[in-house]
C-alpha cells in the first residue's frame, strides 16, 4: 500500500529512497563484473522477472485488482518470439516485436473479460484465462511442440556472451522501470489509484472506470510481454511450464514480497525468489519449503512487503 | 430553458417490490429542491435513478434537454451533474490534494496522460485554491484523507462535488452523521452556494431541509405524496400522517 506522510518527512523519505535506488542500480551495474558467469545469468533472470513483477504491481498495487494470469501473458510473448524466430530465420527484431504485440493483444482480450469483476472473482477469472493459454500451449503440438516445447536462438552473435547480454538486459530493464515509474505517477496513474480506493466516486466524478481498467490491464500486459521476450532471448527455450499458473503465482509473490504498490519492490521480490530458486536448491531439494517459510514470515511481520515496511517505518520515524 | 431535470413517470422495480412507483418530478434551472420521506420511501432509489446507478423499469429521465435514461453515470457527470454521497465516499489512501486533483480532472482529457507530469496546471491550481478556501481545508492538503476527521471529510466531499462547476448538484443526506455544530456548517455551506446552481437534496432532517429549499417533494412507499413549498409542508395533513403516524378512527 502506498504510504502518505506529512510534507516535511516525505522529502526525507524521498531522499532516502533515491539513495537506495542509486545503491540498487550500482549493485546491478557492478556486481556482474566480479561474479562468475553462472551467477551473472541468475542476475539476468532477476532483472527480467522484476519487470514481470512490476507489471503485476501496476494492477495489484496501483489499481487494486490482483491478477493471476500474467505468467500466461508473459509466456505468450516468449512462445511467439521463439516461434517466429524459428520461422523467420535470422530476423532480429521481428520475433521480439511479434512477442510483445501478441502479449499485448492477449492482455487486451483478457481485460475485456476480466474488468467487469473485482476481488476474488477477478482472481478466479484471471486464473481461468491463464489456464486456457496453458492448455493451448500444451495441446497445439504442431505449433507449440506440446510438452517438448520450442527451441530457438534469438540472440545475435554479439550477445551470446553472458556478460554482454546482461548489460543489454540491464539497459532495457532500466528504461522500462523508468517508464513504468513515470506511468504510475502520471495523471492516468493517479486515476488508477482513485479506482483502487473508490470506483463509485470515480464514476460520479466523470471517469469511465471500465475504460481506465481496460487500459491499465492492457498496458500491464504490454510490460509483461516485454519481460516475456527478454526471457525468450535469455532462455532460448520455452515449454508449457513458462505459461503455467505457477509462473503467475511466482510473479505475484515477487510483487507481494517486495511490497505491493511500491513498484521497485519488485526487484527485491524477484531477487529473493530467483535467488532462493538458484542457491537454496544447491543445499536442499525443498527450496520451495524455504520460500514458503519466508513468505509466511513476511506476511506476519511485514504484510505490506519489504519495501512497503521500510517506507512505513521511515515515514513514522520522520 | 426552464426545466433542467425532468423525471417522467419513473418506475423502479426490485423483484416484486416497486421501490419507486410512477413518479414524475420537474426541477427548474436555479431551483432548490428537497426530496424527503420516511425510511423506505424510495428517496435513495430515486436519487440513483437520477445519477444513473439504477435504470428505471419504465419512464424517462431528461437532463439539460437530453434523454439520459440509458446514459451511464460518468457521461451524466460530463453533462453537468455532480453529487455527494450519503456515506463519505472519498479516496482514503490519497492525500486531500490528490483527491481534489481527481475531482478536477474527471472531465479533462488530461486524465489520459499516461506519462505526463502530475503537477497542477495554472488553471487547475486556481480552481483547487478556490475549492480549498471554500471548504477551509487549505492547511490539510498534504494529509491522507483517512487521517482526517469525519466533519473534514464531509467538507472535502462537498468541495470535490463543486470544483467542476456543475449545473446540477445532488446532495445525498448531506448532514447524515454530523454533530449539531457540524450541521450548522453544512447548511451554511449550502446556503452560500451560487444561486444559479440547481440543487436537489434528499434528507431525513426536516428542520434542516425546510429552511434551505424552495420546493419540497415528499415520497411515501415509492409514491409521490405531496409537492409544495416548505411553508405548506409543515402544515400538510398527509405529511404529518406519514411522519408521525395516522390517527386511526377505530383504534
Amino acid at each position: 500500500m502506498s504510504q502518505t506522510a506529512p510534507a516535511a518527512p516525505a522529502h526525507r523519505v524521498a531522499r532516502i529512497g533515491l539513495a537506495a535506488m542509486g545503491l540498487g542500480i550500482a549493485a546491478f551495474a557492478l556486481l556482474p563484473l566480479v561474479l562468475p558467469t553462472y551467477q551473472v545469468s541468475v542476475l539476468t533472470e532477476i532483472l527480467i522477472f522484476a519487470v514481470l513483477a512490476m507489471a503485476i504491481d501496476v494492477l495489484a498495487g496501483y489499481t487494486g485488482r490482483t491478477p493471476l494470469c500474467h505468467g500466461a501473458i508473459f509466456g505468450v510473448a516468449t512462445y511467439v518470439a521463439i516461434y517466429v524466430s524459428t520461422q523467420a530465420d535470422g530476423a532480429l527484431l521481428l520475433p521480439l516485436v511479434a512477442g510483445v504485440v501478441a502479449a499485448t493483444l492477449v492482455a487486451a482480450v483478457f481485460a475485456l473479460l476480466a474488468i467487469r469483476t473485482s476481488g476474488v472473482y477477478f482472481l478466479l477469472l484471471t486464473i481461468a484465462l491463464g489456464m486456457i493459454v496453458w492448455g493451448m500451449c500444451l495441446r497445439w503440438t504442431s505449433v507449440t511442440g506440446g510438452e517438448n516445447g520450442l527451441r530457438g536462438a534469438l540472440r545475435p552473435a554479439a550477445l551470446t556472451d553472458q556478460l554482454a547480454f546482461y548489460y543489454v538486459v540491464f539497459a532495457v530493464v532500466a528504461v522500462v522501470a523508468l517508464v513504468m515509474w513515470r506511468f504510475v505517477r502520471s495523471p492516468f496513474g493517479l486515476t488508477l489509484r482513485g479506482i483502487r480506493d473508490s470506483e463509485s466516486r470515480m464514476r460520479a466524478l466523470g471517469y469511465n472506470v471500465s475504460l481506465h481498467l481496460f487500459l491499465a490491464f492492457t498496458i500491464s500486459g504490454f510490460f509483461a510481454g516485454v519481460a516475456g521476450v527478454l526471457y525468450a532471448m535469455f532462455n532460448d527455450f520455452v515449454s508449457p511450464s513458462t505459461v503455467a499458473l505457477s509462473q503467475s503465482v511466482e510473479g505475484l509473490l515477487m510483487a507481494i514480497i517486495g511490497g505491493v504498490g511500491t513498484l521497485f519492490g519488485a526487484f527485491l521480490g524477484s531477487a529473493i525468489i530467483i535467488g532462493l530458486e538458484n542457491f537454496a536448491s544447491l543445499y536442499t531439494e525443498r527450496w520451495q519449503t524455504v520460500l514458503g517459510l519466508i513468505f509466511i514470515l513476511i506476511m506476519i511481520f511485514a504484510p505490506e512487503g519489504i519495501l512497503g515496511r521500510i517506507r512505513l517505518w521511515l515515514s513514522r520515524r520522520g | 430553458m426552464s426545466e433542467l431535470l425532468e423525471l417522467d413517470r419513473v418506475t423502479v422495480q426490485f423483484g416484486g417490490l416497486k421501490a419507486v412507483d410512477d413518479v414524475s418530478i420537474r426541477v427548474k434551472t436555479g431551483e432548490r429542491r428537497a426530496i424527503i420521506g420516511p425510511n423506505g420511501a424510495g428517496k435513495t432509489t430515486l436519487f440513483n435513478v437520477i445519477t444513473g446507478i439504477v435504470r428505471p423499469a419504465s419512464g424517462a429521465v431528461r437532463f439539460v434537454g437530453a434523454d439520459v435514461t440509458r446514459t451511464p453515470v460518468h457521461a451524466r457527470t460530463a453533462l453537468g451533474m455532480s453529487r455527494t454521497f450519503q456515506i463519505t465516499n472519498l479516496f482514503p489512501q490519497l492525500t486531500v490534494e490528490e483527491n481534489m486533483l481527481l475531482a478536477l480532472r474527471g472531465l479533462s482529457p488530461r486524465k489520459f496522460s499516461l506519462l505526463g507530469d502530475n503537477t497542477l496546471s495554472a488553471d487547475e491550481r486556481a480552481r483547487a485554491e478556490r475549492a480549498f478556501s471554500l471548504s477551509r481545508l487549505h492547511e490539510r492538503r498534504g494529509v491522507a484523507v483517512r487521517e482526517m476527521s469525519y466533519g473534514e471529510q464531509r467538507q472535502l466531499e462537498m468541495a470535490m462535488a463543486l470544483v467542476t462547476a456543475p449545473k446540477l448538484l445532488l446532495l445525498d443526506e448531506p448532514a447524515a452523521g454530523l454533530s449539531p455544530a457540524e450541521r450548522v456548517i453544512v447548511s451554511d455551506i449550502i446556503r452560500a452556494l451560487p444561486r444559479d446552481l440547481t440543487l436537489v437534496l434528499i434528507e431525513h432532517d426536516m428542520d434542516l431541509v425546510l429552511q434551505l429549499v424552495d420546493f419540497v417533494t415528499v415520497l411515501n412507499n415509492g409514491h409521490l405524496l405531496v409537492e409544495a413549498p416548505p411553508s405548506e409542508i409543515r402544515t400538510n395533513q398527509d405529511v404529518q400522517d406519514v411522519y408521525l403516524g395516522k390517527a386511526r378512527p377505530h383504534a
